[in-house]
């Protein structure tokens, strides 16, 4: 005896997505899901971006780590409104999922932000599998990581919106052929808008800025 | 990674669809479909779904997975291709903007139950 199904493994997730989207839509914020391996400099490149937008463009930051609540610690000092997800009390995820967003963001509000940014669990895999309703998806890849990570990884690469190369005042010191990484990046995502900057010296960091700000406005009507 | 959390919303969804009149059924087969870009690892899905089925209706159910090939299509130059590694760039105008037909999937399709009568079989009256 057979019996039809068809239906996705992952609708819950998606239909709580939508409910986020709308949700977003209604409080007028624009969404940012960031996400990257573990140690690629995502939490620094956040807190300088932080520092050159606030308080023009009003941010909110959802954190999410499986353990600990070091990177909230470090946003706070920006100003901005910080929440952390730990998903050791949820099994210890390896990704964000819709519903866990939704919780935060209405404990964070979002009334009188712009910009909610979601820095994702460090994974270059699960995260990019779990739509959690927001606008815009980046990926952060730093220049230690090699150059073939995009190729590597390649569902985070097509899955995402703009991309980040990180830690470029490193590149003397490495055996790194930077070009060949934002090549990479492209291979996997043709027009993938690549910003290569250094979270550390803040080097390149205008057109990422500009990027987002357009992006919140284009949303929003709001910080430009 | 989040197989686990895969196997446990596809159990729930066929645990939800076994009709509620059958006595005693027993599920043989779960038809997925899952794309090739997908990120989930069959092996640890199939791990995962044995340790989680463990004492239900699905135990013993045996996972089927009908594996999708991606494919792509350029919004520039309106060719369609399977892409079978990772580079999405297009072949025949070169800067295209590519757009993904499919190869995400994860879907349950169907169940194969056991063959079982629905009710109890009349008593024949052998007077």
């Amino acid at each position: 005896m057979e019996i039809k199904i068809q239906k996705r493994v992952l609708e819950v997730n998606e239909t709580e997505a939508e409910k986020n989207r709308k949700f977003f839509r209604e409080k007028n914020v624009f969404v940012l899901n960031m996400m990257s391996s573990p140690g690629s400099g995502k939490t620094e490149t956040l807190f300088k971006t932080l520092m050159r937008l606030m308080p023009k463009v009003r941010v909110g930051v959802i954190v999410g780590d499986i353990c600990t609540t070091n990177d909230a610690d470090r946003l706070v000092k920006t100003g901005a409104r910080v929440i952390q997800i730990n998903t050791d009390q949820f099994g210890g995820d390896c990704h964000l999922s819709a519903p866990l967003v939704m919780d935060s963001a209405r404990k964070i509000g979002c009334e009188d932000i712009d910009l909610l940014i979601v820095e994702n669990i460090g994974n270059l895999v699960c995260p990019a599998e779990f739509d959690i309703g927001e606008d815009s998806r980046a990926v952060v890849l730093s220049v230690t990581e090699g150059e073939d990570k995009p190729l590597k990884y390649p569902l985070m690469f097509r899955v995402a919106d703009v991309a980040i190369l990180n830690k470029i005042d490193l590149l003397p010191y490495l055996d790194v052929d930077r070009d060949l990484a934002v090549d990479n990046m492209k291979k996997v995502h043709p027009r993938l808008p690549v910003f290569e900057m250094s979270a550390k010296t803040e080097a390149g960091y205008e057109p990422w800025l500009e990027w987002l700000k357009i992006k919140v406005f284009e949303k929003t009507g709001k910080g430009l | 990674m989040h197989e686990m959390g895969i196997a446990q919303q596809l159990v729930k969804i066929a645990l939800d669809a076994i009709p509620k009149d059958l006595k005693n059924p027993r599920v043989e087969i779960i038809h997925l479909k899952i794309g090739k870009l997908a990120s989930v690892v069959e092996h640890s899905l199939t791990f995962c779904f044995e340790i989680i089925t463990k004492d239900t209706l699905l135990e013993n159910a045996r996972l089927e997975i009908d594996s999708v090939p991606v494919r792509v299509h350029c919004r520039s130059c309106d060719q369609s291709w399977e892409v079978t590694g990772p580079v999405f760039k297009c072949p025949f105008c070169e800067d295209g903007d590519v757009e993904m037909i499919s190869g995400r999937e994860i879907e349950i399709i169907s169940l194969e139950l056991e063959e079982t009568p629905c009710v109890d079989q009349p008593q024949i009256d052998k007077q």
